[in-house]
């Protein structure tokens, strides 16, 4: 009897190199197209639906979906060097990366047809944005505890609350939310919760407040509900059962390859301003973060892989956000460290890399924060070596 | 995992649980456990899986080699089983034939070195040797006037002063002073001492991640026996916090020392692309690990983890140990930060992407 977790050593499959190709010509191309500019830090241009359409006309959203909703009958792999390839050059894929990761799939999984056949292949068109409903000012890590609440009236449901650090809600077409259908039980205060497909763009009674970030951007939002209707053809999968739906899907969101990048550009532009032949110090302050992000991408396509054999792996995807996170979130700051005694020559080298290092130590907080905060991972994690509940 | 590499896997578990279980071979009172714990190694066909029939091993798979390799640190062999094993390995890349009993091998640091002078003799200096009391022969890759060679020595044929190691552990000094070897032959062409590393430093990470595993397992189960405050200590948030740290640095040790084996038991040679990527990045981790998981295991553990009495130091002395063998985490960082560099900033995604 073992504690600890597998990690089997996944290849990735040759098509996963073929597409891998693909995507790096597709990206170098619209860089030189001006689409955008990788090295360009804290602007607010990931809201792009040209370059969104483009992706879709590729065939590289709804990778893994059945065709019949648009998709491709594509692998998790195939997704995982997609994902990875855009991240790494800074791609701006902001309108569908939330649709594409999780809402679709729960889509796939809880709606019915008629909304599946209608919103499914406009996200694969890369033309329908997503945002994700779960904190609420009164509740964040802390999700069973959400209040906003859905009436039963005739033919739907009456929203009235509020969402918080919505991303993404100013723009998005639909929201996954969760809101109360019924009060909590004494044996189980996750009861009571339900699913529901908001449409952001055709209903009443929905307010957008922005909330600017510390970087300076606007991702998140207040998101207030006075009266909005939801059809009941909205309710996603079981009333009042949103609970187990819910932490069956975090494997997806949580072992991703944006899970241990969203630094990653920093680290680029130190191998740049160390230069060809660093000292001991710089050498091995760079040798270990290679190591390092090694490790953490061979756990992530790890479990990427048991996600396409059909597994579950919610405690694994938990420790690839942990280690990953706190990785990228030290990240910036290890940089810092082994470039103090660096002085580049060239200058524009040494301006971009200023620029990166600073961006990156401005979004380094909230990296253990979203999706999952170190603590509650670390609660998972107890909860899989069978210290605690779940 | 095929059907064949569990097979080894259980029949190495099989034998260490039974003849080498870590709570009895600690409350011994001598070596008597030694001997058939080798025997049954041996005769499984364990301690010379890397070794060919005709050279007196048992032929069996890279693969399996690395099994017997994940056991042996699971239980933190006490008995030369990876040492055998390495030097078998080293043995066949000059076609020498394998001898029967414990070996141990030389060098074990990248900067020792040992040269083969024009007189057919062994000179230089290996630091951090095990088992060189228990081993009659010992594996060599020495510097010879026209390259690398391979030479199979007796232990006896150097010098050999005990030095103590963490947790008063002994390891040796070889110093071969003119000695004559038994037998030498050439190494393959592109055959170094910093193959030697790469594949000696592999097993350690393979072996620190069998220990890590076992050292999150000890810890989980005591956190689960030991109350205080009215309560077991897993009850506590920031044990459940700390021991979910260990989980995650086993998790990394097995995952990236996992990988390093299945690229080399893969691969043609250990020259092909992304080796070293593999094997490096493995040595670092793991050792990194091995530092932190330690340190957490013992935290959990209280005073007794602190005593001979208790099993935990079996582990941890080990761990923290196989972390200077066939180059620490410092030496391979720098030698990997130095080549990365060089390939310059455009290559850096494209090696990670490649593995």
């Amino acid at each position: 009897m073992t504690t600890a977790l597998n990690f089997d050593p996944i290849r990735l499959p040759k098509e996963c190199e073929d597409l891998r190709k693909e995507v790096r010509a597709f990206i170098k191309q619209e860089i030189a197209a001006g689409t955008w500019d990788p090295s360009a830090v804290g602007r607010d241009e990931a809201f792009n639906y040209d370059f969104s359409r483009k992706v879709g006309e590729k065939g590289w959203i709804g990778l893994t979906w059945p065709k019949k909703y648009g998709g491709h009958e594509r692998t998790f792999l195939e997704r995982y060097v997609v994902t990875e390839e855009f991240r790494v050059a800074n791609a701006p894929t902001r309108v569908f990366f939330t649709a594409d990761r999780q809402s679709g799939p729960t889509l796939l999984k809880y709606a019915n047809e008629d909304i599946k056949m209608d919103i499914l292949p406009r996200i694969c068109r890369g033309e329908c944005c997503f945002g994700i409903g779960m904190s609420e000012p009164g509740s964040g890590s802390d999700l069973f505890a959400a209040s906003t609440k859905a009436t039963k009236v005739d033919g739907g449901w009456l929203i009235n609350g509020s969402k918080i650090w919505t991303s993404n809600a100013h723009r998005a077409d639909y929201l996954i939310a969760i809101f109360r259908t019924s009060p909590p039980t004494r044996e189980n205060r996750r009861h009571g919760l339900t699913s529901f497909l908001v449409d952001m763009k055709n209903t009443k009674g929905i307010t957008c407040n922005p909330i600017i970030q510390l970087s300076g951007l606007h991702e998140f939002n207040e998101v207030v509900f006075e009266d909005a209707f939801m059809p009941d053809a909205h309710l996603l999968g079981e009333k009042d059962g949103a609970w187990k739906q819910a932490t069956s899907e975090l494997a997806y969101e949580r072992s991703g390859p944006e899970r241990f990048l969203e630094t990653f550009q920093v680290m680029i532009e130190l191998v740049r301003v160390l230069g060809e032949k660093p000292d001991a110090r710089g050498a091995e302050g760079l040798g270990r973060l290679v190591a390092q992000l090694h490790t953490l991408r061979r756990m992530s396509v790890s479990v990427n892989g048991m996600l396409q054999a059909g597994k579950e792996p919610v405690v694994e995807g938990s420790v690839v956000k942990d280690l990953g996170t706190i990785w990228e979130q030290k990240l910036p700051h290890k940089v810092r460290e082994i470039a103090a005694f660096v002085e580049p020559e060239d200058t524009a080298n040494r301006v971009a890399f200023e620029e990166q290092l600073a961006f990156a130590t401005t979004i380094a907080p909230k990296l253990t924060i979203q999706g999952g905060t170190t603590e509650v991972l670390r609660g998972i994690i107890a909860a899989g070596l069978g210290l605690r509940g779940r | 995992m095929s059907d064949s590499d569990s097979i080894v896997a259980e029949t190495a578990a099989r034998i260490f649980a039974d003849l080498a279980d870590p709570q009895t071979v600690n409350a011994a009172k001598d070596q008597a456990w030694k001997a058939p714990l080798w025997s049954a190694l041996e005769e499984n066909g364990l301690t010379l899986a890397w070794v060919p029939d005709d050279l007196g091993g048992t032929g069996a798979s890279l693969a399996d080699g690395f099994e017997v390799i994940s056991v042996a640190g699971r239980f933190a062999a006490p008995v030369p089983v990876m040492e055998t094993l390495l030097a078998g390995w080293l043995l066949t890349q000059g076609r020498i034939a394998s001898p029967a009993g414990m070996m141990t091998l030389a060098p074990m640091r990248p900067k020792d070195r040992i040269t083969l002078g024009g007189d057919g003799m062994l000179t230089g200096r290996a630091r951090g040797i095990p088992f060189a009391g228990d081993a009659a022969h010992v594996a060599v890759l020495a510097h010879g006037p026209k390259g690398a060679v391979v030479a199979l020595a007796e232990t006896k044929s150097a010098r050999i002063a005990e030095t103590r190691g963490i947790a008063g552990n002994t390891v040796f000094e070889l110093t071969f002073d003119k000695a004559k070897p038994l037998q030498v032959a050439d190494a393959p062409a592109g055959f170094s001492q910093e193959t030697l590393m790469l594949m000696g430093a592999t097993v350690r990470s393979l072996a620190s991640a069998g220990a890590l595993a076992a050292i999150l397992d000890i810890s989980v189960r005591y956190a689960g026996e030991r109350v205080a405050f009215e309560k077991t200590i897993s009850k506590f948030q920031a044990v459940q916090h700390n021991l979910a740290r260990l989980a995650g640095e086993s998790a990394a040790a097995s995952a990236v020392a996992t990988s390093a084996a299945d690229a080399i038991s893969s691969a043609v040679t250990l020259a092909a692309p992304g080796i070293y990527l593999e094997a490096a990045s493995a040595r670092i981790r793991t050792a990194e690990a091995a530092t932190e998981g330690s340190a957490i295991a013992h935290q959990v553990h209280g005073a007794i983890g602190y005593t001979k009495e208790h099993i935990l130091h079996r582990y941890t002395q080990r761990l923290l140990t196989w972390r200077d063998d066939f180059g620490n985490e410092s030496q391979w960082a720098v030698d990997l930060g130095t080549k990365v560099a060089a390939a310059g900033a455009d290559e850096l995604w494209p090696l990670v992407a490649s593995r």
